[in-house]
């Protein structure tokens, strides 16, 4: 039976109210008559043998590239670089698929007798795993071979000696990545490819990089010319990536990818309706939002929280593709378009959102303000192709509590940047400009950064410049059932009830506005024609 | 023709007490209803200033000038140089301790005033009877001896002394009291002043003596020790040795009271009065002339130099003000009793017409007028009691509606309800403020011993001073309460006999009649609103604006002069302390089993710990740190980095590590003094300039022996520390901030010039209170890791980080120095 696709409802006097996410509790909402709502594509069948499917992949490898095991000899320096804690969200059910990878690559390379192995976990400027992180993502029995010999390393982009500035693309961009990858022999990357901007030449331009690299790209410019950066034809972060990937390329490094792609099986079992359509909820979908909504309502946020981050995601592989970079690549984005594609007619007026509990920056952690205004404007205003959801001048209505709450451990500089920065401006261009040096070369920042659990000191200007390209396009957001402080100092305005944030959107739309939901998670993207 | 003012004119007025309240009026006064007048004050020179400084000072620049500097202009200055002399001296020194100039001065005057007096109702009984007692004779002394000089010279010499006294000095008894020396009257004892004066000196080298015995310097340090915690032994000795002067000067005040309570005075003030009048006419009745004025109680101006002038905050207005503030629900009194006030203008007018009389008396019997003959010492009340009644019913509904309709306001910008009065007798408000003293002194020690700090420790100050304003309020009751409850009347026939040999032009300029007060008028339009612009008290509604000084005191801390910015690490940047870290640190390779048994051990040592920790932190760290002996050395280093971002960096209080940021960035020296063990700060390092911290020994198989290497850096060590690191980099102190949360810390606090309490105990925050020390309130980051218990995250099988070797080092030795801990010696034996 092949998986319904995605599906665009228009809301009707017999429609029940929709369900939106409010951090870590969600309510219902009875969104007005002829607004649409977007719901993702079933998950699709995942393949009925994952192992054998990777062992044909990197027997089969795709484009101008030779099988993984004829790449692997005695004497050579292997590295396998594999993506951090950020994908896939949420977290999968073990085994991980990078565990499932990097066994077999493991396996190839111990037949070839290969002997020089290292692991390097591809953080960019995120904050490094921990141990159980680490275990869950590739796996015991691989993580206590190469942890304690010191052969499992996480990237760290402020470390000099251990970074190899290859030279600048043809448009001055510098490059600069982990010199133990730089200096292998050959170079495994191993991706979950969970959205379309994940994989290509990013992984290893972007995931193995430093900010000397990164502030090329990762700036307001490129962001507000990146329509949307989950489109490769349109996006300027892509295009800056592919210049590097090629320099890399063409430097001499060999890279071998492996990219997968997931199904949007999302939530287990016992949340079951919160990815199918709220009409076709069963009675016990309805005793089960119910219990759940009431028990979530009387339970303080932070146990809230540690629920839900326990929770492990189903969802399952359905494509492994592998070889050179760009024809890997080309093969995963059509995996990712066929399972989250939505074909949607038309923009809309306002946009509403609900926002969950996590993001790629916040697994174990708190969704804090800051991320808050990167998981609505920079990825949920950005899940579209051809254009964006909402018109020019439209508004953004998200629903989450924003808390003034920050992970102390995980998100040290964002809590100054909260207060110093955002308390000065909220222009992406000019936080940049008068902020984002100072920050970035913060000894404590990098201290917390290379030793612990933080995000680097720029980090949050990122989450900020990812805000970029909906900024410059909305009219106005509103955060409903915000704290009004945290909401205000984003520049955002705050409404109590979606009814009032609606009626706040009409000074800003006109009196009889059009109005679309986009219900995700699942993650979906809207082809808007 | 102006009898008063023509007998005064060009005189020249030797006055003693003039930066009083009285005197101050009375200089003024003369400089300007006295045409070509003179006076020479006699002023005890301060410390740094001359004589005439502090005239300038204390007299001159307060607004009872105000009218004058209006009337001479420019001239002012100039005109009160050339009219005022100030004299060092002292009249509780023999001879006033006037040098030549001073008694060539003084020689040169024709009155003697001598308001100088110890006013305070509760001062010791020494000072009391060495200024009140011996003062008067004293100035007679040195009158003498002027005249002797003025005569060998062939002047005249003062003619005339008039010492200030008080009505009260003719005891409260009831009924009516005359006009007359106490020798004549039948209600005071006739004790012998110079036995009093040889017992009251005595007494205070006994007290003196008594407060040094051992039992008592012992209870003086145990409560200056409460009071401070482990502040260091230079704070607690200064601490202690203030308490003893206290205690002494507490007991030289009851000894006062109780002795002039057993002479049938209220208190010490008329009593040493009293003896201070017949000591003086005993030894001079017959060689000086002398008019005593003894004024009631004084209060406000009620029209000279301007209605409602005071200096100081006197007898009834500290009680009004407690009254409006409804601290003071009553205040015991008869309500039809009399409660006899006498403004300050009426007393100066009556000196000055006292003094001119007496000159005008003495010409007029020189022409031959032997009416006018001088009769020895005479006594003038000033007084309203019998003249113009004030009953005390009146004088409550007058205070009562006025606060109604102009209500103080408290904190919050709330009015505050004066309480309805029920005129109770003096034991029972007596008893009533006791009780609420003592239960709010209770209720200090128990929330002081709590826990607890930033801002319910700000609370608990609140509560401290609220506490001291009760026992003040209880203070008045047990002084003031007798004159409330008064029902002597002072008959005032001579002073309006003066007035009736005053003409028109003198009783215009110099109104000495108590018939002139209207009592509506002058409590409604005069005293209160005067008193309430003093007492500095919210009179509007509305929020305070504090944020204001809070900014101010900020800025001024990061200004780009200061040097160098000091740091405690526990509770001040993070809400953890040295349990919390050995913990974390022996669950760190714990297995599952053995954490239960070890948590429940550390929290039920958990008391002793703390009480430990208050006797003496020193004490309590070497005991603690002996927790380590075994522990591998290497492997704790390692785990500090973790304890550091798992623990430490979870309970860090964000704004307080943005602040240390702060100042690096303004250009300061950062330095973080702690007694923390190095392996636990090393990962705050990229923040400070310098970390001294506590360090412990290693043996050579590399585990810990448990024993510091030296001293840790705590309580007047930190201090040291500090005062060493800016001397040896060119910094300056008094341009440097500390941050500390403890009262323990006060030796650091005290060392810089910008000190800041953090989150402070409720030690600290009263002190930060008291001194107006910057306070900085500085919270976890909410939305971090909280848990319940510092523990360790547990290491599953077959982790690479477990330890292997001796894994329960730690907890083994927890339990072990426990039992020593416990049957081992007492702190005291181990210092």
């Amino acid at each position: 039976m092949s998986a319904r696709p995605g599906f665009v409802l228009e809301v009707d006097r017999s429609t029940p109210p929709t369900l939106f996410w409010r951090g870590e509790r969600f309510t219902l909402e009875k969104l007005p008559e002829g607004s649409r709502v977007i719901y993702a594509p079933e998950p699709h069948e995942p393949l009925d043998d994952p192992l054998a499917a990777i062992r044909h992949a990197l027997a089969n490898p795709l484009g101008d590239s030779e099988p993984l095991s004829a790449l692997l000899f005695p004497g050579m320096k292997l590295t396998i670089a594999f993506d951090d804690i950020s994908l896939p969200l949420p977290p999968m059910e073990r085994p991980d698929i990078r565990q499932m990878v990097i066994e077999q690559v493991l396996d190839l390379a111990a037949e070839a007798g290969v002997d020089d192995v290292e692991l390097v976990v591809a953080l960019a400027l995120h904050r490094r795993m921990t141990e159980p992180e680490l275990r869950h993502a590739i796996g015991d029995r691989v993580y206590d071979a190469f942890a304690p010999n010191g052969l499992l390393t996480q990237h760290d982009a402020e470390d000099r000696d251990n970074l190899l500035h290859l030279g600048q693309t043809d448009e001055g961009e510098d490059v600069e990545i982990n010199k133990r990858a730089a200096t292998s022999d050959l170079l495994v990357y191993v991706n979950i490819n969970l959205v379309a901007m994940d994989g290509g030449h990013k992984s290893v331009a972007t995931g193995l990089s430093s900010y000397k690299s990164l502030r090329h790209h990762h700036n307001p410019e490129t962001m507000r010319k990146s329509k949307s950066f989950m489109d490769q034809h349109r996006s300027e972060l892509h295009s800056a990536n592919w210049r590097m990937g090629r320099l890399i390329r063409d430097a001499g490094i060999k890279v071998f990818q492996i990219e997968t792609t997931l199904n949007t099986d999302t939530f287990p079992d016992a949340f079951s309706y919160l990815q199918k359509r709220e009409w076709e909820w069963k009675a016990k979908d309805r005793i089960g939002f119910l219990g759940a909504k009431a028990a979530l309502d009387r339970m303080p946020a932070r146990y809230a929280r540690r629920l839900f981050h326990s929770v492990k995601a189903p969802h399952r592989m359905t494509s492994v593709q592998a070889g050179e970079v760009e024809a890997v690549h080309k093969v995963t984005t059509e995996n990712v378009w066929a399972q989250q594609g939505v074909v949607v007619e038309g923009q809309t007026d306002i946009l509403t959102l609900g926002l969950p509990y996590i993001s790629p920056y916040n697994v174990n952690s708190i969704l804090n303000p800051i991320l808050v205004a990167c998981l609505g404007l920079g990825y949920f205003f950005n899940l579209y192709r051809n254009k964006p959801l909402v018109r020019e001048g439209g508004v953004l209505i998200m629903t989450h509590p924003t808390p003034w709450e920050f992970n102390p451990v995980h998100h040290p500089s964002y809590i100054d940047f909260f207060e110093q920065v955002l308390s000065e401006t909220t222009d992406p261009s000019e936080v940049a400009s008068r902020f984002e040096e100072g920050f970035a070369t913060d000894p404590w920042y990098i201290h917390l950064y290379r030793t612990g659990h933080a995000y680097h000191g720029v980090h949050p200007f990122y989450m900020w410049y990812w805000c970029a390209h909906a900024l410059q396009h909305l009219g106005a957001v509103i955060i409903v059932g915000g704290d009004p402080k945290s909401v205000h100092r984003l520049g955002f305005r705050s409404a109590t009830t979606l009814a009032d944030a609606l009626e706040m959107a009409r000074d800003v739309v006109g009196s009889s506005p059009t109005l679309t939901h986009l219900h995700a998670p699942p993650i979906l993207m809207a082809d808007v024609q | 023709m102006s009898r008063v003012r023509d007998a005064l004119t060009a005189k020249r007025f030797f006055v003693t007490g003039a930066t009083g309240f009285l005197g101050t009026a009375l200089v003024e006064r003369i400089l300007r209803c006295v045409p070509e007048s003179e006076v020479v004050l006699l002023i005890r020179p301060g410390r740094r200033t001359s004589p005439m400084q502090r005239a300038t000072k204390e007299i001159l620049k307060n607004d009872c000038f105000d009218r004058l500097r209006e009337e001479f202009g420019d001239r002012f200055d100039a005109e009160m140089t050339a009219r005022i002399t100030a004299v060092g001296g002292d009249v509780a020194t023999d001879g006033l301790g006037l040098d030549d100039d001073g008694l060539e001065a003084l020689s040169r005057c024709d009155i003697v005033i001598h308001s100088a007096a110890s006013v305070s109702f509760d001062s010791p009984l020494d000072s009391a009877v060495e200024v009140n007692l011996l003062g008067p004779s004293r100035v007679a002394q040195a009158y003498v001896a002027a005249r002797d000089l003025a005569e060998s010279d062939g002047r005249v010499g003062p003619r005339h002394f008039i010492p200030v006294s008080t009505a009260y000095v003719a005891s409260t008894h009831q009924g009516e009291a005359k006009e007359e020396l106490l020798s004549a009257n039948p209600f005071t004892l006739d004790v012998d002043w110079r036995h009093e004066v040889t017992a009251a000196r005595r007494q205070r080298g006994d007290t003196e003596a008594e407060s040094r015995r051992p039992e008592r310097l012992q209870a003086f340090h145990k409560e200056a020790r409460n009071e401070l915690g482990g502040a260091g032994l230079h704070l607690l000795a200064e601490r202690a040795e203030r308490l003893r002067e206290d205690w002494v000067k507490k007991q030289m005040v009851e000894i006062g009271q109780a002795r002039a309570i057993s002479l049938g005075w209220p208190d010490a003030y008329p009593y040493t009065k009293a003896l201070g009048e017949r000591a003086l006419v005993e030894q001079f009745g017959t060689t000086v002339p002398i008019t005593v004025v003894r004024p009631s109680i004084i209060e406000s101006a009620l029209a000279e130099p301007r209605p409602g002038w005071i200096r100081g905050f006197r007898m009834a207005e500290p009680i009004i003000i407690s009254y409006a503030r409804g601290l003071l629900k009553e205040f015991p009194g008869v309500p039809e009793g009399v409660t006899d006030v006498i403004p300050v203008d009426l007393v100066v007018a009556a000196i000055i017409a006292v003094a001119g009389d007496a000159l005008a008396s003495a010409s007029e019997f020189e022409a031959g007028d032997s009416s006018a003959e001088y009769a020895g010492p005479s006594v003038v009340h000033v007084a309203s009691g019998v003249r113009n009644p004030f009953r005390y019913g009146k004088l409550v509904e007058l205070v009562t509606e006025w606060f109604k309709e102009h209500p103080v306001y408290d904190q919050d910008g709330q009015p505050i309800v004066v309480p309805e009065w029920s005129f109770p007798g003096r034991g029972r408000v007596q008893r009533q403020l006791t009780r609420a003293s003592k239960a709010m002194g209770m209720a200090e020690r128990v929330v002081g011993s709590l826990p607890i700090r930033g801002r319910q420790a700000e609370w608990m100050a609140a509560l401290e001073e609220r506490h001291l304003l009760a026992d003040r309020a209880l203070g008045y009751v047990e002084l003031y309460g007798a004159y409330t409850e008064t029902e002597a009347r002072y008959r005032v026939d001579r002073l309006l006999a003066l007035s009736d040999r005053m003409d028109d032009e003198d009783r215009m300029l110099f109104c000495i009649d108590p018939a002139a007060i209207d009592w509506p008028t002058y409590v409604r339009e005069i005293h209160l609103p005067s008193i309430i612009e003093h007492a500095r008290v919210r009179t509007t509604p509305g929020k305070a604006i504090r944020t204001d000084r809070a900014e101010r005191a900020r800025k001024n801390i990061l200004s780009p002069d200061r040097h160098l910015a000091a740091f405690d690490l526990e509770n001040t940047l993070i809400a953890s302390n040295v349990v919390d870290a050995y913990a974390w640190l022996a669950t760190r390779h714990l297995p599952p089993a053995e954490r239960s048994a070890f948590i429940a051990d550390l929290v039920a040592e958990g008391p002793q710990l703390l009480s430990l920790d208050r006797r003496d932190r020193g004490d309590f760290l070497r005991t603690f740190y002996q927790r380590y002996d075994g522990a591998p050395a290497a492997r704790l280093r390692d785990d500090g980095w973790d304890l550091f971002h798992h623990l430490l960096l979870a309970k860090s209080f964000p704004a307080g590590i943005a602040r240390v940021r702060e100042h690096r960035a303004l250009g300061h020296r950062t330095i973080l003094i702690t007694g923390a063990l190095d392996f636990v700060v090393e990962p705050f390092r990229p923040l400070f300039d310098e970390i001294v911290c506590a360090r412990m020994d290693e043996r050579p198989d590399g585990t810990f022996t448990g024993r510091l290497i030296d001293l840790p850096p705590i309580g007047e060590a930190r201090a040291l520390v500090l005062a060493d690191y800016a001397d040896a980099e060119g910094l300056r102190l008094d341009e440097s901030m500390a941050y500390a949360d403890s009262a323990s810390d006060l030796p650091l606090l005290e060392a810089v010039g910008f000190p800041v309490a953090v989150n402070p105990e409720a030690k600290l925050a009263a002190i930060a209170r008291r001194r107006g020390w910057h306070v900085e309130t500085w919270h976890k980051a909410k939305g971090g890791a909280q848990p319940p218990l510092p523990l360790g995250p547990f290491d599953r099988p077959g982790s690479a980080r477990r330890g292997r070797t001796a894994p329960a080092a730690l907890a083994g030795q927890a339990r072990r120095l426990r039992a020593t801990l416990t049957a081992g010696p007492t702190p005291r034996e181990i210092r």
